[in-house]
């Protein structure tokens, strides 16, 4: 089985921890990228057991599945479980898109009452509680590479960014966690 | 005692609290909170450095960042030098290193110094007129003389171990300047709820109240207020406080950039510290209270080392406890002069006398002067000053002449008024209006949401100020959706209020004057040199600035602008509105190339990108190239190999057994949808509706101009699923352009675009054994020809369980595949693939061999054998055009008169006749070697390799008419000879494709 093959994780054994901030590679994780028009949403909410959120910078989450508005027609869903999305999708009999990215993405857990200060040392966004609360999500930009990034608790920020740019995303995240911590 | 000119009980610094530093070479000895320069003074050292063009002595002449003088470099060690540090901003701590600058041998005797005496020569425009002709000398005198001659300081020659960070931040409300107006604004912004960020560039906030000893806010002396009032506001939740922190730059939509100085004021900043760090703060409204410079007094050798700025001496008193000299004259147009006057007075420091340019001079100041029995002689100007490297006297004599008294003086204050600062409104692209009867320039009409408030509005009195950035703030935090309901109250009980100014040039520096009477101090510019410029015919005050170069570099006009728009507009007998003014830049005050960049050095300069296969590659000894942000095993060298060599065997194995080559980077995008076969027939050259499920097809995507845009293959994985590739440096532009044709030609289409570039792995095995290595890994797929024959693709698992796409495709011309896995099993389906192939004489590969074995089957690489300019036809490709198509992306362009013409260049191949040269990539091929230079030129080589597979040189080429000229002969004329070529088609090797299907 696939098992006995090696895995290799793009951030294996990265990490970094200050008082401000901790850094560390989130867990492999089964992803899609979803698409679909608004008269899919329903039918497809419910094939995967979370409602896609229909409003710019939201989420939702239920158990480990989490999907993330990237547009008009595009969700961002994760499963922390590794759960099959493509097949749960596929008891939705309605028009859709949805690929396989699992491998293409890999995220970085960033947390702390640092972290904030952490992201903000590339990303441009206003991540304050009002404008950007727990729970909130966006497709962004730290430095030059594109992430998507997902609010998932006060002090808890779950960065995804393709595998390639992870070793310059992790990177950036260490200059800024130390600086959040100077 | 060592600080001589320190005045016990002055200022606001604690005398216990020394620092040790050094000024070229020199020990002294200040306090802490001392700038560099009020410790200087305090030691009595006014000259400082050399200016720029005539190399005169220059002393202090302020006491913040317009300084245009004191520029000295700061040497922390031998890797920390900094250049044209104003020394006014410079705080000291223990142990600083300062020297002077554009001084040899040194400070006090500077040869460079003969430039001042051959400054009629060195005028206005002088770079203009001197260095026009013979052209001849550009390059052997007159460009190393400029090279020389230009800059000010030396450039650190070894690199920055500093770090410099970075912090994007967004308010309601940034309050540009912490001075009595930014203060109450932040406040008044912050109690009503608003999120308020405030910044200034000083150590402290207080602003003018830093000097201004007449004011009382709150009960308290107006610096206690404003330390008060800081650490309030530090206090709230809902502010940040910034200071050593400089609004540089004000860009559109309130975006404005600060240069935040962390550590330049520490002895031993810790190493987790950035040296500076860079705001870029996005406020929904901008408060600006940057406040007003003064103006110095336009008059004869009015640069001499111990002139300075009254309000500079009343800083440096009044702060630190120094005194600029021990008898000092003062020389003004404005009232605020007197204030300095006065303190010093009060401290035990004579004054020589105030000269006052007005005839009759009155206000409170003046009366409290004159009571306290300082001679005032109004109507009167100072013609001329004694002393070189330091004042010494001042020759005073009543307006338009009379006998001049000499007045022996050892320091000269002198103010022509204030100017409002609107650098930061002008940024924000506001337009000024000139108020005629303050004679000043005003914020006018605002460009955007932000609104200035105090000096730098033109409000003077103190208390009105207050009331303006209360109202300011509170106006600011309700734009900005703030619902707080607290509200500011400050009551001003006592203030300073100043008349009087005046623009131009002084007594004795008018028309027809040869003085020096400088303007700009920093760029050498004087009153003459406007008026030379003006005579010489620069009428616009943006000509007459690049003429002279007044307010340019640094100086940004802080000191020098409205002296130079006033005596131009005398000149051109204009009122100064008619005559403009000049462009306020950015930055602000300088701002270091460190905290543009900040992270983005080293590592962090740009992404690199790297496949899951790399340091498999990295262990077995690959070099690297680089395409685009991705590192490319480039070859693999073994022990004693050269890159010919190994390119040679690898070419060679590939053909004879088998290689291994990692195809992660090529571009992939999954198009699903419906309409997702239709949808690629129009994006594609080719036909593709009638591809079955489970093949493979060569593709050729044009512009809408007909010309080839990409290349790739496409695999149709279900009836609404494609794997489409892509170049690899191609794979964001092939995305950009399907989605912009989808959403903007065919937006009926129901299909969906997503990148898979990063989620598969490619590992292509070419070769005639590579059927036999792969076998054993590939469950559930017959890999004979007639199953599973070339250009197919099948779903399947490999390695016991891993999804997994396999291509059997070819960029080599041998039987091959492509096994695309999950990213993260890249490497280990890899090795599983190299422990089988490499005991049967598999070599693995890089990209040198994969352009070889490519070009010997003549198959083109997008962007090398084409340029933007190369049409399918162009390029051999008429196959890939469906000709039965109604309707495809770059058909109309195709059939453009241009594009169908004879005489089009052409892709060909090309031998070389001696069968032994490699042509240059890029090299120009001619008809007739002896035709006269410059010869007509009919195509140039696009690729070219030795080829061992095929025993010699091969090239591709795109030659004009190339498809007719099979067999001719063709000259490649190179420095060191001609060479011959013989046109051929483009296949070099099997040229009936038999290897591929076997």
């Amino acid at each position: 089985m696939a098992d006995t093959m090696k895995r290799a994780h793009p951030l294996e054994g990265r990490g970094l921890g200050n008082a401000a901030v901790t850094l560390k590679p989130a867990a492999p994780a089964s992803r899609i990228s979803l698409r679909a028009g608004t008269d899919a949403v329903a039918a497809l909410s419910k094939a995967l057991g979370v409602d896609l959120p229909s409003r710019p910078k939201t989420t939702a989450s239920k158990g480990a599945r989490t999907a993330i508005w990237l547009g008009p027609d595009e969700w961002l869903v994760i499963d922390a479980g590794g759960g099959d999305l493509a097949g749960a999708c596929a008891k939705a009999k309605v028009l859709y898109s949805a690929v396989d990215i699992s491998h293409r993405n890999t995220a970085i857990e960033v947390s702390g009452p640092g972290a904030a200060a952490t992201l903000n040392a590339g990303c441009p966004l206003d991540l304050s509680d009002a404008v950007f609360p727990a729970g909130a999500g966006a497709r962004t930009l730290l430095g030059k590479a594109e992430i998507v990034l997902w609010r998932a608790g006060a002090d808890i920020w779950h960065v995804e960014c393709w595998r390639s740019f992870s070793p310059y995303v992790f990177a950036l995240l260490e200059a800024g966690a130390r600086d959040a911590a100077a | 005692m060592t600080q001589p000119f320190r005045i016990s009980g002055a200022g606001r610094l604690s005398p216990a609290r020394t620092a040790r530093f050094t000024f070229d070479g020199a020990s002294y000895q200040g306090l802490e909170g001392d700038t560099l320069a009020s410790a200087l003074l305090a030691n009595g050292v006014h000259l400082t450095g050399r200016s720029y063009k005539y190399h005169r002595p220059r002393g202090i002449l302020s006491a913040g960042s317009e300084e245009p003088n004191a520029l000295v470099s700061i040497e922390r060690d031998a890797t920390r030098r900094a250049p044209n540090v104003r020394a006014t901003v410079q705080e000291l701590y223990d142990g600083l290193v300062a020297g002077s600058q554009n001084r040899w041998p040194s400070l006090k005797w500077d040869i460079g110094e003969v430039n001042n005496l051959g400054s009629p020569f060195f005028s206005a425009g002088f770079y203009y007129k001197t260095f026009m002709w013979p052209k001849a000398a550009w390059t052997k005198l007159y460009e190393p003389f400029i090279r020389n001659a230009a800059g000010l300081g030396v450039a650190p020659d070894q690199p920055d171990p500093d770090h410099y960070a970075s912090r994007h931040a967004h308010c309601d409300v940034l309050v540009i300047g912490a001075g009595a107006a930014g203060l109450v604004a932040a406040l008044s912004a912050a109690k009503a709820g608003a999120s308020v960020v405030i910044c200034d560039e000083q150590a402290e906030a207080g602003g003018a109240l830093r000097h201004e000893s007449g004011a009382r806010i709150g009960g308290r002396d107006g610096w206690a207020w404003a330390q008060d009032t800081a650490a309030e506001l530090a206090a709230m939740d809902n502010v940040r406080v910034l200071t050593r922190t400089t609004a540089f730059g004000y860009h559109a939509q309130n975006f404005v950039a600060l240069a935040e100085r962390v550590t330049d004021h520490l002895a031993a900043p810790g190493h987790t510290m950035p040296r500076e760090r860079l705001w870029q703060v996005r406020a929904r409204r901008v408060v600006i209270a940057a406040g007003a410079i003064e103006r110095h007094m336009v008059f004869a050798d009015n640069d001499r080392p111990g002139i300075m700025l009254a309000s500079a001496a009343r800083i440096y008193l009044n702060h630190y406890g120094v005194a600029v000299g021990r008898k000092i004259g003062v020389y003004t147009a404005s009232d605020s002069a007197y204030g300095a006057a006065i303190d010093l007075h009060k401290a035990g420091v004579a004054i020589a006398a105030i000269v006052d340019t007005r005839d009759d001079p009155s206000g409170p100041l003046v009366e409290e002067a004159k009571a306290l029995g300082i001679k005032v002689l109004a109507g009167h100007g100072v013609t001329r000053v004694g002393g070189r490297l330091r004042v010494s006297s001042m020759s005073v004599r009543p307006n338009g002449g009379g006998t001049p008294r000499h007045v022996a003086i050892d320091a000269l204050i002198t103010s022509a008024g204030w100017t409002p600062s609107v650098h930061m409104f002008s940024q924000s692209r506001g337009k000024v209006r000139w108020d005629e009867a303050t004679k000043r320039f005003l914020p006018g009409t605002y460009a955007q949401d932000c609104a200035c408030v105090g000096a730098c509005n033109g409000t003077d009195d103190l208390a009105d100020a207050v009331s303006e950035a209360i109202a300011a703030g509170a106006k600011a935090a309700k734009e900005a959706g703030a619902k707080g309901r607290g509200a500011a109250k400050i009551s001003v009980d006592a203030s300073e209020s100043w008349t009087g100014g005046m623009l131009g040039s002084a007594e004795g520096a008018g028309p027809g004057s040869t003085v020096k009477a400088f303007i700009d101090f920093q760029n050498d510019v004087t009153a003459k040199d406007i008026r030379q410029a003006v005579h010489e015919g620069m009428h616009s005050i943006e000509h007459v600035k690049r003429f002279t170069t007044n307010g340019m570099a640094t100086d940004q006009g802080k000191l020098s602008n409205l002296h130079g728009l006033a005596i131009a507009a005398e000149v051109l007998d204009r009122p100064i509105p008619q005559v403009g003014l000049t462009t306020f830049r950015q930055p602000f005050t300088p701002v270091t190339f460190g905290t543009i960049v900040n992270h983005g050095r080293g590592g962090l300069f740009d992404v690199t990108r790297r496949t899951p296969i790399h340091d498999w590659a990295a262990e077995n000894g690959a070099e690297f190239e680089d395409v685009g942000n991705w590192k490319r095993a480039w070859y693999f060298p073994r022990a004693g190999e050269d890159m010919h060599a190994a390119v040679n065997r690898e070419c060679r194995t590939v053909r004879d057994v088998a290689g291994i080559f990692d195809a992660s980077t090529l571009g992939k995008i999954e198009v699903v949808g419906p309409d997702a076969a239709a949808f690629l027939n129009l994006i594609y050259t080719n036909p593709f509706l009638k591809l079955g499920v489970g093949r493979l097809r060569y593709g050729v995507m044009c512009r809408e101009d007909g010309f080839i845009y990409d290349d790739g293959v496409v695999g149709r994985i279900a009836e609404d699923r494609f794997h489409v590739t892509t170049t690899t440096g191609g794979a964001p532009r092939v995305l950009n352009h399907m989605e912009d044709y989808l959403q903007t030609e065919f937006p009926h289409m129901k299909v969906w675009l997503t990148s898979t570039s990063e989620q598969w792995a490619v590992i292509a095995v070419q070769g005639p054994k590579a059927r036999e290595i792969i076998a054993p890994l590939v469950e559930g797929v017959d890999l004979d020809n007639e199953s599973f024959p070339h250009m197919s693709v099948r779903e399947c698992t490999v390695c016991g369980g891993i999804p997994a796409r396999l291509f059997r495709m070819s960029f080599t011309g041998e039987a091959g595949y492509e096994i695309n896995v999950p990213a993260d099993y890249g490497r280990a389906v890899w090795e599983a693939v190299w422990a089988l192939g490499e005991p049967m004489g598999m070599c693995a590969y890089g990209t040198e061999t994969m352009h070889v074995l490519r070009a010997e089957k003549g198959y083109i690489i997008v962007g090398q054998d084409t340029d933007g300019t190369v049409t399918p036809h162009d390029a051999g490709l008429s196959w890939a055009v469906g000709k039965n198509k109604t309707d495809f992306v770059g058909m109309r362009g195709l059939m453009r008169p241009d594009l169908v013409a004879e005489g089009r260049k052409q892709l060909v191949g090309l031998k070389t006749r001696d069968g032994r040269t490699v042509l240059e990539e890029g090299a120009q091929i001619v008809a007739d070697p002896k035709a006269r230079v410059p010869m007509p030129m009919i195509g140039h080589v696009t690729s070219s390799y030795w080829s061992d597979n095929c025993g010699g040189p091969i090239a591709l080429a795109l030659v004009k008419d190339g498809q007719k000229r099979m067999g001719e002969t063709l000259y490649v004329p190179m420095p060191d000879g001609v060479i011959e070529v013989e046109v051929t088609g483009m296949v070099f090797f099997d040229d009936k494709g038999e290897r591929i299907n076997g």
